[in-house]
């Protein structure tokens, strides 16, 4: 178990515009980092360069301290959970879970004991004979989290281990991730494209997007407190909706294209006239009652937990996020209100206010 | 509806296997017909009388045991050389970024695309310094030369053919580069590297213009070069040549016989989701 500190990264792809830019991330010992953003933001390619799979272009890796940029993947002591699960298609279970112990020319007996005390805790004892075409999804996965955990290396890095599941097995798996965390307190480096994968499993989630940080924080910060529009849209499903306005100083209040005004109870230092972007989250809408702004009904899709409204607000679409039960039907009005305290304010680069 | 429809299928490959192991049959079938019989019964499926008298003489009485074992030597040599040679290039094919591989896919194509004839010649002038013709290294030389370059893309779209993600796997978890090559990626291109070798085995048993040109003495003739012995300049003997003709196809079959375990595809299955 180890820090892993990642000092001005960069990567750029021979002759290609950099992938990476300027990445620092300090990871604590036995912290469960998550790594969330858009398809291609190079969340694996960080990922890989950490495992030394990719050279690092700019700026040093150091894990437990020690700088890692020259080192050979096989000599910075960390284990991978591929997508992919990359099992050894030739070798049996035992012999997959076993293959790092056996390149370390680890005694017999201790082998047997990893492999015992890690397949009793995957639940894989009755498989470890057979070769991995012979196992379901559910299983292969099983067999390469094995494959990392028999280790115990400096930290763990998981490439979107259970998007190939389907999702009870995937809630399943995420519990179980969750309780070997735990159990090891190893330090780990979780890619995944699933909100809550990312709220439930991380220490810290760290918000990617263009190759470029975006924020650093606990779940419940990014939920809370998302730094700019990026991470305000990506966290959180359905996503938040916008609404663009300008600030009204006198009022102290965001007015609408409309000129109707939204109050902000926090103390807000702008030039009066700036434009700004509000966000509020479809679950905190309020729907019905007498004040508030006229919407349209556009759709209404039942999760069974709730109703998800998809309206037409001041010719914006807009999202709330309901439990009740309310009759609603397309086209239909329903006046919409957003409670102060549940604003979210963006100045015009996008960057929160406050 | 369906049997009708298997029926025609199974006919078809029934016609399909007939014709082109015709010429296969006639072989045997001349090279077991005593000589009398040869023009008399000439058109029958199977000669009324048979005999191993052909085989008997070209085993006792001629060079063909010799001929034989030169083409083993030069076949299994050459297999054995190109194919490890096209599995390392392949390798690096498929897996390396490097400056000018283009360039290099790109002559090794182009090697390809020249027929044989033209390049005999040129070839003569430049082994003969070196001794090497009317040898058998001279010959293996040349084979390799000219069957590397398919093998090679042979053995590239092998290695292509499996993830990435392996090799890496094999790396994270401790083996160098060289190691997870050796552990891992070769056990999975067994099928790829079989096939490689059976084509390159033989591409050299039976090529002929090289064998012909580049060797001038008996003792290192190769068996095709060989079989032009029972053609003298008042007659052919036919049920000896025949005879040569079906020994020589017995390490051919024998040879396709030990590998077919492995050509069998299907080694990767469970590597990846799937
Ligand atoms: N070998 C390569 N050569 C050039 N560009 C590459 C290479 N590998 C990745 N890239 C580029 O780098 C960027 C980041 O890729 P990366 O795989 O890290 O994305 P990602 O965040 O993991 O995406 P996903 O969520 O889809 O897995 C992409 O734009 C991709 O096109
Ligand atoms: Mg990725």
């Amino acid at each position: 178990m180890a820090t892993i500190d990642i000092r001005s990264v960069s990567k750029a792809y021979g002759g290609h515009a950099p992938v990476l830019t300027d990445i620092d991330l300090s990871i604590r010992d036995g912290e469960f980092i998550v790594l969330v953003g858009p398809s291609g933001c190079g969340k694996s390619t960080l990922l890989r360069m950490i495992a030394g799979l990719e050279a690092i272009s700019a700026g040093t890796i150091a894990i437990g301290g020690r700088v890692v940029n020259d080192l050979a993947p096989k000599a910075r002591d960390i284990a991978m959970v591929f997508q992919s699960y990359a099992l050894y298609p030739h070798m049996t279970v035992a012999e997959n879970m076993t293959y790092s112990l056996r390149l370390k020319k680890t005694p017999r007996a201790t082998v047997a004991e990893k492999l015992e005390a890690a397949s009793r805790k995957l639940g894989l004892d009755a498989f470890l004979a057979r070769k991995p075409k012979a196992l379901s999804g559910g299983q292969r996965q099983r067999v390469a989290m094995g494959r990392a955990i028999v280790r115990a290396p400096k930290a763990f890095l998981f490439d979107e281990p259970l998007s190939n599941l389907d999702a009870r097995l995937r809630e399943q798996m995420r519990a179980e991730i969750r309780k070997l965390h735990a159990g090891l307190g190893a330090t780990s480096i979780y890619v995944t494209h699933d909100q809550v994968e990312a709220m439930t499993l991380a220490d810290r989630i760290v918000a990617m997007h263009g190759g470029i940080i975006q924020q650093v924080g606990s779940p419940l910060d990014l939920y809370d407190r998302p730094a700019n529009l990026f991470v305000a849209g990506f966290i959180g499903s359905p996503g938040m909706n916008f609404l663009p306005g300008r600030w009204d100083a006198g009022a102290r209040a965001v007015r609408l294209s409309d000129d109707s005004a939204l109050p902000v109870e926090r103390a807000i230092d702008l030039p009066d006239g700036s434009a700004v972007t509000v966000g509020v989250r479809p679950e905190h809408v309020g729907l019905g009652g007498d004040g508030g702004l006229a919407a349209a009904v556009d759709l209404v899709e039942p999760t069974g937990h709730g109703i998800i409204l998809h309206l037409r607000l001041q010719d914006q679409p807009f999202k709330a996020l309901t439990t009740d039960r309310r009759y609603l039907t397309p086209q239909e009005s329903v006046r919409v209100t957003m409670p102060a305290d549940r604003l979210h304010l963006f100045d015009g680069n996008g960057d929160r206010i406050a | 509806m369906r049997a009708i429809g298997t029926l025609a299928h199974r006919l078809a490959i029934l016609v399909y296997i007939a014709f082109a192991l015709f010429p296969l049959f006639w072989l045997v079938k001349v090279s077991v017909t005593p000589n009398d019989l040869l023009y008399s019964e000439g058109i029958r499926l199977w000669p009324s009388r048979t005999t191993f008298e052909h085989f008997r003489f070209v085993l006792a009485h001629s060079d063909f045991p010799l001929f034989f074992r030169n083409s083993l030597i030069v076949s299994l040599a050459t297999a054995f050389a190109a194919t490890t040679l096209a599995g390392f290039a392949g390798y690096a094919l498929s897996r390396f970024a490097f400056r000018g591989k283009l360039t290099v896919s790109g002559l090794l194509l182009v090697t390809q695309m020249f027929p044989l004839v033209m390049l005999v010649a040129p070839i003569f002038k430049l082994l003969s310094p070196l001794g090497l013709t009317n040898s058998l290294t001279g010959l293996v030389v040349v084979y390799v030369a000219f069957n590397v370059p398919f093998a090679c893309f042979l053995m590239q779209s092998f290695f292509d053919g499996i993830p990435r993600d392996l090799e890496e796997a094999a790396m994270i978890d401790g083996a160098s580069r060289f190691g997870a090559f050796r552990q891992i990626i070769l056990p999975l291109t067994l099928p790829g590297i079989a096939a490689t070798v059976g084509f390159v085995f033989t591409a050299a048993w039976s090529e002929m213009i090289f064998a012909l040109m580049l060797i001038s003495s008996n003792e290192k003739a190769t068996f095709p070069v060989g079989l032009l012995s029972f053609v003298s300049k008042f007659s052919v003997d036919f049920g000896q040549m025949m005879a040569a003709g079906v020994l020589a196809l017995i390490p051919a079959c024998l040879f396709f016989l030990l590998i077919q375990r492995y050509l069998v595809q299907g080694l990767t299955a469970g590597a990846v989701k799937g």
